[in-house]
């Protein structure tokens, strides 16, 4: 006798509850704190913030502990709370030029003033498995280092002086108010501000195979990283009631700014030209790629052709950056789909009805 | 989930929502773009159908959610439970009792009356999108009602395969101007599009809303010489017999032995209430385990 | 502003505008259809309908114009307060609010574009009275045909010609809402 499954509501339960077990592992081992993943996966955390579109170290650390480490995962779950919140309104812009810099680098300069601070990179360590990290319990060897005071000098961006001789396009400043697509529907062709916002949440390895992808070829824009820049930016607010504004906190943040070659076009003289990449805490990877990839996508505004390239095509850039939208509409073909399997069943065994029909005809016509 | 609004969405999200679903009621099948909000559930699982639901509840509602025309199906309870959490509001399992059914993939047999409201999950909601994959393309087509690159499709099937090879999200045309996808319902469900309820869908990741009004002119596209036809398997359903709702497939042993049932579990459970025996079924009350 | 601005809003607002939106969206889906929409208390020469249709749609983000006698100072810092909707000339309206005469010409509203006919106003006529009589509908949302008291016939036809484009209508008197959208086409009734 057959009987329907039935028990939807008891399975899902159960599954939580497996969940909740494998989430926490083996109970003799201690349980993670947030404090420890906010302090010791740190860069976990910002990228969760930066995909997350929220800053708020503490929670993403929660995101990442609830999500068993899944960033993709605890990306969402930031997403979906941020959702509900009020807005109460809208920063100035961060002034990146008074940034509190830990890191700091030119590759188009030797040096520059204000210095170039190597800051806390992986860039120079040799990828050996560091054993000593698993004995736990043990502190740095090295005594912490004298850390430069870093709010003493202001460090101005190195564009400026290519600025100055004016061998490097102009960014004109605006008022406009930039869109945001958190609110409105994407509407295409974007502006720059639009298309910023979405590569700035766009998911890491989705850019940096596009920002690769130009460096192999797919409309190749010779990039050079004018200034790689990581600190903290103070934020501020406009209090109307007030009539000025006042500072209600700061961010990490890490800014790319990249200087490509460009021999002019039918409309622009020859000059370099800009890619920016912005993102929340110290993301790096995503910086450079965002600003290789934005370089790309202004193909069209600089006068240049379209190669076909795929960093340079709008559409197909921004509407699948987000991994939390990819992720999700990936992942329903596990949802049942037996209603539209068996009309697909029905129809393909009608044609092979319908051709088995017409062959023998043909063979007994023969 | 007291922290949360009234049906989960805060009052702005919702009337912007509503505005949406209005201007998509006033343009029957023409797609109004929303900006469409991260739901604390998956982009693909019915974000788009549960915004436009949490837009539409009110308290007084009667909430049914089938996936697959079946009500126990794993994300139709997850999303009763979220409507129940987050609106309070009563759910049913029977479609006469229901005032708003959120659907994926699937028309109740039972045909809907003029209180209620039917809500699709859209996974996909261009119908032009798998010939033409750029929305600013796609756009012009609808603007221009330049349809032809669909018909040429629908042609190509018919050439290669004697029909019209496509079984499910099948497009169908809405009071003769917008070509339409109704969404991954099988074909055999577009005839009862035609319908007394207010028909809503929602594609929450590729942020659109669509409606059709009540009593509107819904034809599915074909051709003269090769009418649309709205299949299903043949037969009748094992456990009530009835032989005109949509069948699945069910595999019973391991040598592949299978039976087909009503897709429609609150349908074929009525009949059967009402003393309809299928060919493997028993009387209702033997068999409740 | 008078403290008076300050009431006849939703005293709850997710509840209240759900059940009214309800109405609303009946309305729109079967032209010719008359809901009772209240829960609003707006300030006088402002219909009770009126008032809660505005409240329920109505916010910062759509822009709204008011026409005539109700463009008056009360009406404007009621719905300041309640919907935070900026006033705007008839061309730039989402909205439009007034008497059928105050609203007129038709032809200064937005109607949409060929890519985004959605983009059009939605006009919110006051009426005296509102009955299921007089111009004979068809179209999307009506089984047979329906009847509605419109207060004109020809601009109404001209806007359905325009179809996919064109204007959205909702009638509004006391406590009652009709709707007119513009895939709806009016004619006169054969008898008359």
């Amino acid at each position: 006798m057959y009987v329907a499954v039935k028990g939807g509501e008891k399975a899902i339960d159960a599954a939580h509850d497996w969940l909740a077990e494998v989430r926490r592992g083996d109970p003799a081992v201690a349980e993670l704190s947030l404090a420890q993943i906010r302090e010791q996966m740190s860069l976990a955390v910002d990228r969760v913030m930066s995909e997350g579109s929220l800053f708020d170290p503490d929670l993403a650390a929660l995101a990442i502990k609830q999500s068993r480490g899944d960033l993709i995962e605890a990306i969402f779950l930031i997403r979906a709370y941020r959702t509900t919140l009020p807005r109460f309104g809208a920063s100035r812009p961060v002034e990146t030029d008074t940034m509190q810099c830990q890191r700091r680098i030119s590759a188009t300069f030797k040096d520059v003033p204000g210095g170039q601070i190597l800051g806390p990179t992986f860039d120079y360590t040799h990828r050996l498995l560091d054993f000593k990290l698993a004995a736990e319990g043990g502190s740095p060897e090295t005594p912490t280092q004298d850390t430069p005071d870093l709010a003493a000098e202001r460090k101005p961006h190195v564009m400026d002086f290519l600025n100055k001789d004016g061998l490097i396009e102009t960014a004109e400043a605006t008022d406009d108010t930039p869109p945001d697509l958190t609110r409105e529907p994407l509407e295409l062709p974007a502006n720059r501000a639009l298309r910023l916002q979405n590569l700035t949440r766009a998911d890491e390895g989705f850019l940096l195979g596009l920002a690769y992808s130009t460096q192999r070829g797919y409309a190749r824009n010779h990039a050079f990283v004018g200034e790689l820049r990581i600190g903290k930016v103070a934020i501020e607010m406009d209090i109307p009631e007030l009539g000025f504004s006042i500072e209600i906190g700061e961010i990490t943040v890490t800014e790319c700014e990249t200087v490509n070659q460009f021999k002019g076009s039918k409309t622009e003289p020859p000059q370099f030209t800009r890619g920016y990449g912005l993102v929340f805490g110290q993301c790096e990877r995503k910086a450079i790629s965002m600003a290789l990839v934005d370089r790309a996508l202004r193909w069209n505004e600089l006068g240049e052709d379209f190669a076909g390239a795929p960093a340079q095509d709008e559409e197909f850039v921004l509407s699948h950056s987000d991994n939390i939208q990819a992720t999700g509409f990936l992942e329903h073909i596990k949802l049942p789909h037996y209603v539209d399997f068996q009309s697909e069943l029905e129809l393909i065994r009608s044609i092979r009805t319908a051709a088995t029909a017409q062959a023998d005809t043909r063979l007994a016509a023969e | 989930m007291s922290d949360y609004n009234f049906a989960y969405l805060d009052e702005q999200t919702k009337r912007m929502i509503r505005r949406a679903i209005l201007k998509g009621l006033a343009i029957p099948g023409y797609q109004v773009p929303f900006a469409s909000r991260e739901m604390p559930m998956p982009y693909g699982w019915g974000t788009g159908g549960v915004q436009v639901t949490a837009a539409c509840l009110t308290p007084d509602d009667t909430l049914k959610v089938i996936d697959q025309g079946a009500d126990d199906t794993t994300n139709a309870v997850s999303i009763r439970r979220f409507f129940e959490k987050t609106a309070a509001v009563g759910v049913t399992q029977a479609t006469t009792q229901a005032s708003v059914i959120q659907t994926r993939h699937r028309i109740p047999e039972e045909p809907l009356n003029e209180d209620q409201i039917l809500v699709y999950q859209v996974p996909i909601p261009e119908p032009l999108r798998f010939l033409e994959p750029r929305e600013t393309e796609t756009r012009k087509m609808h603007a221009l009602e330049e349809y032809g690159l669909i018909h040429v499709k629908l042609f190509e099937d018919i050439s290669q395969h004697g029909q019209i090879a496509t079984a499910y999200a099948y497009p169908v045309k809405v009071e003769g101007r917008y070509v339409m996808d109704p969404s991954p319902i099988p074909r055999f469900d577009n005839p009862k599009m035609e319908m007394a309820a207010i028909q809503l869908f929602g594609a929450g990741r590729e942020q659109r809303i669509y409606a059709i009004p009540p009593y509107t002119q819904v034809v599915s596209l074909d051709f003269d010489d090769y009418p649309f036809e709205a299949s299903k398997a043949e037969g009748a359903c094992a456990l009530c017999a009835a032989d005109h709702t949509y069948l699945d497939e069910v595999i019973v042993d391991d040598d592949g032995g299978r039976m087909f049932v009503c897709s429609d579990t609150d349908y074929c459970e009525s009949r059967r209430q009402a003393g309809h025996v299928g060919a493997q079924g028993t009387p209702m009350g033997k068999d409740a385990a | 502003m008078q403290l008076s601005a300050l009431s006849g809003g939703f005293g709850n607002a997710a509840q209240q505008s759900a059940t009214a939106f309800r109405a609303i969206m009946n309305v729109m889906a079967r032209p010719g259809m008359i809901e009772t929409l209240d829960g609003a208390v707006p300030p006088k020469g402002l219909s009770t309908a009126a008032g809660s249709l505005l409240l329920t749609l109505c916010d910062p983000e759509t822009k709204l114009h008011l026409a005539g006698d109700l463009d008056s100072q009360p009406i404007r810092d009621w719905l300041t307060f309640h919907t935070g909707a900026p006033f705007v000339p008839a061309p730039l309206a989402d909205f439009a609010l007034g008497a059928w005469d105050d609203l007129l010409p038709l032809t200064q509203y937005a109607i949409g574009t060929d890519q985004y006919p959605d983009r059009a106003a939605t006009l919110i006529v006051e009426l005296p009275a509102l009955t299921q009589s007089g111009t004979t509908l068809t179209g999307p949302g009506i089984k047979d045909q329906a009847q509605l008291s419109l207060p004109a016939l020809e601009p109404f036809q001209s806007n359905a010609a325009l179809f996919p484009l064109g204007c959205d209508f909702f009638f509004t008197s006391g406590d009652k809402i009709a709707a007119l959208p513009r895939s709806t086409k009016p004619e006169t009734p054969p008898c008359m």
